[in-house]
């Protein structure tokens, strides 16, 4: 006979090891900002880096070498390492809003379709030389046309009704994406040899553009959008049983629904318009993190956003140091370095026997 | 209570249900019992909420159903649905805790109702496994702690026993019936005539979308009523514990007649 385990008892209180994570990520991303606005073509060394920093506070007069500091640290590096870590927050905290949403690990929040709306906004403008808006003539076409995708999927699948759940979405995302793809492919098509170079530097994503005026515009969609994502996070862990059983502990599935996608949809196009599609980020880090402290949504967002903004200010360091003065795409990077540390995740949750 | 009125649904030009009435007091465990695809699921989605009949109306707990919002219909009833899933790898405690997010109880004696529902389910010892890891048997039983934990007046059970071993099925319509006793309406779909038998307060069988017999545990489970509505001959006899009927299949027809 077989001993019976008295089941009335908990036992095995796994170890919390959320606040050591907490900690460390937390001084990884202060030493990695501190180093991304550091290091450059001009690396400044931490002395001159803090009063490079207090010099725009304070009023002292400065010397050329320290004005040039100044305009380097303050003007060109704060504003792009700022911009990495709202586009790498915002692409990762949608990322994981969108995996709870779909239920699927392998979601990433381009899903609903903003980004390669956005791509195939950029491409119009560039082929067809629309310049309305003068130079914001690219950001603004491309966040139109990503939202205004997302819009057409969500209008044409109507998940409102009862019933319908979200693979609706799913499939005429797909639908609307190869449309669009195609579209996109006739244009790139028609474009001259140096409309292909400019689209082909928007394709791999760039954070060059960075300057405070768009760091002024993204920054508070950004902050309120992730804000948002943690309020809602209770619901969205609800979802994991689920779009019926989720209504039956008390879940509007369908507002929730609708609410996820416009945050999603306007961080994303609002981080992709500014700085061409960044892969990898909203899919991976997630998913990483789902490993490293569990899929409760509470901690998984906020780790989200500081864990993508880590990843995007590291691979952008990346991009402007490794082949100085140009600058390699930061897709090429992500890509490059982020594909074979997921290869190794995987490696490294199967062999602890869990998977997603 | 349940109160279900001249409810008809279709489904592709087939009724699924038609012109289903059913009342069910506050106090009581009702069983619905029949063969597969008679509308036993499908009555209880409607009553869920989950889908709105063509015509007719439901309401629970004096709450007309299509008027209520979610989050209101989850302080008034509570559902174990057929084939839970879960999509991330929650601990089991998290899952149960799931019954009370958006349920209005004082937080404070959350921590005590989820204790005591794992302790029920016999699934404290596994509090904090990765829900994903469990057996079909121990997700069933966690589902139905998720369910004990809601605490809502109105209890819909769909097949809560199908993957449960004999003493998990025993402890599932106990504590369901426990549940009655302290005054909430439980509707329970179920397979196994037998457990209707020992723990219904009143059993409805159905066919073909319809009501075809209501009643006591005796009244329903007749060896000519069940033969027919099921094709399957079958012999009635006395629980010589319990009491109550104890339905067998046979091989041949009138073997016990």
């Amino acid at each position: 006979m077989t001993a019976v385990p008295d089941s009335t008892q908990r036992r095995g209180r796994p170890v919390d090891r959320t606040p050591i994570l907490g900690a460390a990520l937390g001084t990884l991303f202060v030493a990695t900002l501190v180093a991304s606005v550091a290091v450059g073509a001009v690396s400044l060394s931490l002395p001159d880096l803090w009063s490079a920093l207090w010099s725009r506070v304070g009023n002292a007069a400065l010397s050329p070498d320290e004005t040039l500091n100044a305009a380097v640290v303050w003007d060109l590096r704060l504003a792009r390492s700022i911009t990495a870590i709202i586009v790498g927050a915002s692409l990762a905290t949608c990322g994981a809003a969108m995996q709870g949403l779909f239920g699927n690990p392998l979601a990433d929040p381009g899903i609903v379709g903003v980004s390669s709306g956005a791509s195939l906004g950029a491409i119009a403008v560039v082929v067809l030389q629309i310049s309305t808006f003068g130079i914001w003539t690219l950001p603004v076409g491309a966040f139109i046309a990503g939202t205004g995708t997302t819009f057409v999927i969500y209008a044409l699948a109507r998940p409102g009704r009862e019933g319908t759940d979200s693979a609706r979405l799913l499939l005429v995302g797909i639908a609307v994406n190869a449309i669009g793809g195609s579209v996109a492919g006739y244009l790139t098509y028609l474009a001259t040899a140096d409309q292909l170079q400019s689209l082909a530097f928007w394709s791999m994503g760039s954070l060059s553009s960075a300057r405070w005026l768009t760091v002024g515009i993204t920054i508070v969609p950004a902050v309120v959008g992730i804000a948002l994502l943690v309020v809602w996070s209770r619901p969205l862990d609800l979802l994991a049983l689920g779009e019926r059983q989720a209504r039956h502990l008390g879940v509007d599935v369908r507002v929730l629904r609708r609410k996820l996608i416009f945050v999603t949809a306007l961080l994303v196009a609002a981080a992709v318009s500014f700085n061409g599609t960044i892969g990898f980020v909203g899919l991976v880090v997630p998913h990483l993190f789902r490993l490293m402290i569990g899929p409760g949504h509470r901690r998984l967002i906020p780790f989200s956003a500081l864990g993508g903004g880590l990843l995007v200010m590291l691979a952008d360091m990346a991009a402007r140091t490794l082949d100085p003065p140009n600058e390699i795409p930061i897709g090429v990077i992500m890509g490059s370095l982020g594909g074979p540390f997921f290869l190794w995740m995987i490696w490294r949750g199967a062999g602890q026997g869990r998977a997603a | 209570m349940i109160d279900v009125r001249d409810v008809t649904l279709r489904l592709g030009g087939k009724a699924l249900l038609e012109d289903v009435s059913l009342a069910c007091a506050a106090g009581s465990l009702t069983v619905l019992v029949g063969p597969n695809g008679a509308g036993k699921s499908t009555l209880l989605s409607v009553i869920a909420g989950d889908m709105a009949p063509d015509t007719g109306a439901v309401a629970l707990a004096g709450r007309p159903l299509g008027q209520t919002r979610v989050r209101d219909l989850a302080q008034v009833r509570s559902v174990f649905p057929q084939g839970s899933e879960i999509r991330f790898g929650y601990p089991v405690e998290e899952v149960v805790a799931m019954g009370r997010a958006f349920r209005d109880l004082p937080p404070h004696a959350d921590r005590a109702a989820i204790d005591t529902a794992m302790a029920r389910s016999e699934i404290a010892h596994m509090a904090y496994r990765n829900a994903q890891t469990l057996s079909g048997g121990e997700q069933a039983r966690t589902t139905f702690a998720r369910v004990v934990v809601q605490e809502t007046e109105v209890v819909l059970l769909d097949e809560p026993t199908a993957a449960l071993d004999l003493r998990h099925q025993e402890r599932v319509l106990a504590s369901a019936s426990e549940m009655a006793r302290a005054g909430a309406t439980v509707l329970a779909v179920l397979h196994d005539l037998n457990l209707a038998s020992a723990y219904a307060d009143r059993i409805v069988l159905m066919s073909g979308g319809r009501i075809v017999g209501e009643g006591a545990p005796w009244d329903v489970l007749t060896a000519e009523r069940i033969s027919t509505v099921y094709r399957q001959p079958v012999c009635v006899i006395r629980h010589p514990e319990r009491g109550c009927p104890v339905v067998l299949t046979t091989s041949k027809e009138d073997a016990c007649v």
